[in-house]
């Protein structure tokens, strides 16, 4: 027994990496929920200026990149979907899809905070520290903390799903073994899982 | 015990989800521009959590899993939850 498992090397255990990743998202979970309740008490101790400086924000682009990341979340279920089916072109496709729909919104990200730079919006910018109260200071302090963490992990869920890629593609991920993606996908759910709450709470309470 | 099947879900009850998800953030982004004044919050939170709800059970495939693997996401933020309203309890009534 101990024997042929040394031979094979072969230790995959479906449920295991399922499990292993849940427990991983829980820490992720934590991680935001913290930053959630700070901005929810920060937010309860400055609601005027809270409201002022989310009409710097532009909710058109808020809008965008959530209908962008909804549609990826839906692409890389489809995509562990056609593994399952063993149609191993319509996988790959379609976490491309996914990936493209991550860069677009890293894209947007870029100009938005382009946008903030260029108006003087940043960390601890001269602009902010002369004409802005404590609570707008807060609002922006949080909102570049919290989309800046959340953009960190769509890189981070662009390079699994890239690894996932590379195995489909090697056929070392197959409908026999789709662990990797699937926990590729439950990453790139979580990421969208934290926007979800993210745009409301920055874009929509203006 | 690893030859179990997984449930495989079609591609058209995703696309069904995705649609119910961007209805469901039109919404929210139509009755926050509405003047509703502080229940514009809770208003934009709870789209938010009917979402996140969708997202959890079909996309990351709780509604498939074993009793568990669920109880351990609902304790998780059982836990988040009670840490908020603790906190906020503190802050609204020190």
């Amino acid at each position: 027994m101990e024997k042929s498992t040394q031979i094979t090397h072969d230790h995959y255990d479906a449920e295991a990496s399922k499990i292993g990743m849940w427990l991983f998202i829980f820490t992720e979970l934590l991680l935001f929920g913290v930053l959630f309740i700070i901005y929810a008490v920060y937010r309860y101790m400055n609601t005027d200026a809270f409201h002022l400086a989310a009409e710097e924000l532009d909710r058109f682009i808020g809008t965008l990149n959530t209908v962008l990341l909804l549609i990826s979340s839906m692409t890389i279920a489809m995509a562990t979907t056609a593994l399952q089916k063993k149609n191993k072109k319509l996988t790959l496709l379609l976490s491309s899809v996914t990936v493209l729909l991550g860069i677009v919104f890293l894209v947007n990200k870029y100009f938005e905070w382009g946008l903030k730079f260029s108006h003087g919006i940043w960390p601890g910018s001269e602009h902010m520290i002369e004409t802005m109260s404590q609570g707008e200071i807060l609002f922006f302090g949080l909102y570049f903390i919290m989309t800046g963490l959340h953009a960190l992990h769509i890189i981070i869920g662009l390079v699994i799903i890239g690894f996932a890629m590379v195995g489909v593609n090697k056929g070392k991920v197959n409908s026999n073994r789709p662990s990797l993606l699937e926990n590729a996908g439950l990453y790139w759910h979580l990421v969208d899982l934290i926007w979800i709450f993210l745009f409301p709470l920055f874009y929509l309470i203006t | 015990m690893s030859e179990e099947k997984h449930h495989i879900v079609s591609y058209k009850f995703y696309v069904i989800i995705l649609l119910v998800l961007l209805a469901l953030t039109f919404s929210s982004v139509e009755i926050t521009s509405i003047e509703l004044g502080k229940y514009t919050v809770a208003g934009a939170l709870l789209f938010a959590v009917v979402k996140s709800y969708l997202v959890l059970t079909y996309f990351m495939h709780l509604k498939f899993d074993k009793p568990y693997i669920k109880i351990m996401v609902g304790f998780v933020f059982a836990v988040f939850v009670v840490t908020i309203v603790i906190t906020l309890l503190d802050y609204l009534y020190r």
